[in-house]
């Protein structure tokens, strides 16, 4: 065997094949959960078939009956509208807060930029209970805004620590040059810094929205009403009643509800890849 | 006018031009100052109303006896003492230990491999790490649903397969039995947390100058040998920041506990998160609930105290 031939095979033994369990790993809970969601009931619960293969033809009766029975689409627009809302709050304030920190040098500046790292690292779980609280005496439960409002306790101090990091990678001389030809600050940032540093706005964006879409905590303990839910909260508590767990249904509403984030991911793995890593190496 | 780049000349350039703005350190300050509260200040008052005041909130409520609807008034340390003296806390707190643990080591000798292996393959290289990176991206609350199922005690796809391969002759109680729905729960979170792991550990691993690898070989290094004295010490800031960052969201975990075992059976899979829940909402304690999530706190300032250090360290030795 030739020697390009040798390498080949090689790879597939000490590449290949150890890679194939991780990924079959993360991706077979996927994959089931769209077998699942196509499967009919007299399949899915009996026992002597086999759960991988759909065998006995397709149906979209889960999805009919979550279409038509529950409120899923507006659970659908719910999360649009928080995720969205949030998003748009979150990178604003985030480039805001970022480019002094990038740029500027001001008293209290290293000890803001800590505490922006130390929100950062606070977990959605320490404080739901005082938040809960807030939420009240604002007079915002039961209403999507308490989301808008809550989500970029956690979003603004990803994207401010994310767009840090992106503007300091643009060379400063850039913006020397068109202070020098009597840009202020304010339109230095706005016409030089920002249009080069439009990936990282995009990254901050998508994980943004991203996180807001697949909140769970918050939106489970801040909204009750049924027509108010958020998609993650919806599915998981609307379409389990008592004893009864419509698997069909679920698996249905898993799908859907991950299809957007999934869509978004396909076409800017990139930027997630770069996002993922950005906060924990830089 | 040409305007150069480098410092010096555009200096020299903005002199001969006699606009030059002959600023001092404090006029630069005085000018930037403003700017920067301004623009500083609504992500600011946001995080003073709605993270550090729940905190100061938060410490209130623990040393109460605040219950849903009632302020509560001031009774101490009495909340901790309680929770110190409660089975089902000391249960929650190895609970905590028992999952954090499992979960980060499992997370990162797998994390480990896999990104050995990505950073090697170079065909299909977007495909594979695409699909490796899927679980970190859907929302967990919806992916645990399909862990569920697949753990169901009637038609689990685990036991069918188990059984199908004659590895069990019955069915396993996933989830019904303590050990095993800890088990479950750990390997869920291993699922979701792995892309992380791998992904960071590889940019980490692409840092690394090739030419290391290249002298510890002509010194004689295996790979086994290229792995300990090369890979391992030079990834060390990484791997650090990883596993510190991923305890601190492993610890204070909720989706996947929620969803999978709302803490039970017996209590047996209650973490810090779901079990401040349970307390403060369920049956509306909530100054037990407070003093339950603030065990995450001395885990977070260790956390934040260390990374601190370890950002500090890179800056001077770099």
């Amino acid at each position: 065997m030739n020697r390009r031939g040798r390498r080949a095979w090689r790879s597939l033994f000490t590449l290949y094949l150890p890679v194939t369990p991780f990924v079959l790993f993360a991706l077979f809970p996927l994959y089931f959960m769209f077998v699942t969601s196509l499967k009919k009931n007299s399949e899915l619960y009996d026992p002597t078939s086999i759960p991988f293969l759909i065998r006995r033809g397709v149906t979209f009766g889960h999805y009919q009956l979550l279409s038509g029975d529950t409120l899923f689409w507006s659970w659908f627009l719910n999360s649009l509208l928080v995720s969205l809302g949030a998003t748009i709050v979150s990178v604003v304030l985030g480039i805001l807060a970022a480019y002094p920190l990038a740029r500027l040098r001001f008293p209290g500046g290293d000890s803001f930029g800590v505490a922006i790292f130390v929100t950062y690292l606070v977990p959605p779980s320490l404080l739901f209970l005082p938040l809960t609280t807030v939420v009240n005496r604002l007079g915002l439960s039961d209403s999507l805004w308490s989301l808008v409002v809550t989500y970029p306790t956690f979003l603004v101090p990803f994207c401010t620590w994310l767009l840090m990091g992106y503007f300091r990678t643009v060379p400063r001389e850039i913006e020397e040059c068109a202070m020098l030809d009597g840009c202020g600050r304010v339109q230095t940032m706005l016409r030089i810094l920002l249009p080069v540093a439009v990936p990282g706005v995009i990254c901050a964006a998508l994980f943004a929205f991203t996180l807001s879409w697949n909140e769970f905590l918050y939106a489970l303990v801040f909204v009750s009403p049924a027509e108010l839910k958020t998609m993650t909260v919806g599915v998981f508590s609307e379409l389990i009643r008592g004893d009864i767990y419509y698997w069909g249904g679920l698996m249905a509403g898993a799908c859907i509800g991950s299809l957007p984030i999934v869509i978004a991911y396909v076409f800017f793995l990139d930027y997630y890849v770069s996002g993922l890593t950005a906060g924990a190496v830089k | 006018m040409r305007l150069r780049t480098l410092n010096g000349e555009v200096a020299k350039i903005a002199a001969a031009r006699g606009d030059a703005p002959s600023r001092s350190l404090a006029d630069v300050f005085s000018r930037d100052t403003p700017l920067a509260y301004t623009f500083i200040a609504p992500a600011f008052l946001l995080l003073l109303f709605l993270v550090a005041y729940p905190f100061a909130l938060s410490l209130w409520f623990s040393l109460s006896d605040a219950r849903v609807g009632e302020s509560g008034s001031f009774i101490g340390l009495d909340n901790f003492r309680r929770l110190l003296g409660s089975s089902i806390f000391l249960q929650t707190l190895q609970n905590s230990l028992v999952f954090t643990a499992a979960a980060l080591g499992a997370k990162t000798v797998l994390g480990m491999a896999l990104a050995l292996l990505l950073f090697r393959i170079a065909r299909f290289k977007r495909l594979i790490r695409g699909a490796v990176l899927l679980p970190f991206i859907v929302p967990t609350a919806l992916s645990t649903l399909v862990w569920w199922w697949m753990f169901e005690p009637l038609y689990s796809v685990v036991n069918w397969t188990l059984k199908a391969l004659h590895v069990v002759n019955r069915d396993i109680p996933w989830l019904p039995d303590p050990y095993l729905a800890m088990f479950t729960v750990i390997l869920v979170n291993t699922w979701r947390g792995l892309p992380f792991f791998a992904i960071t550990i590889l940019a980490g691993l692409v840092a690394i100058p090739r030419e290391m690898y290249e002298a510890a070989e002509s010194d004689g290094a295996g790979p086994i040998a290229r792995f300990w004295y090369v890979t391992v010490p030079l990834l060390k800031p990484v791997l650090a920041v990883v596993i510190l960052f991923s305890a601190i969201f492993t610890l204070a975990d909720f989706n996947i506990v929620y969803v999978l075992t709302k803490g039970g059976p017996m209590n047996m899979t209650h973490l810090f998160a779901t079990y401040s829940f349970a307390l403060g909402l369920q049956s509306g304690q909530i100054g037990q609930g407070a003093a339950v999530s603030l065990f995450l706190f001395p885990i977070l300032l260790a956390v934040v105290f260390t990374q601190l250090r370890l950002v500090r360290k890179a800056t001077t030795y770099e």
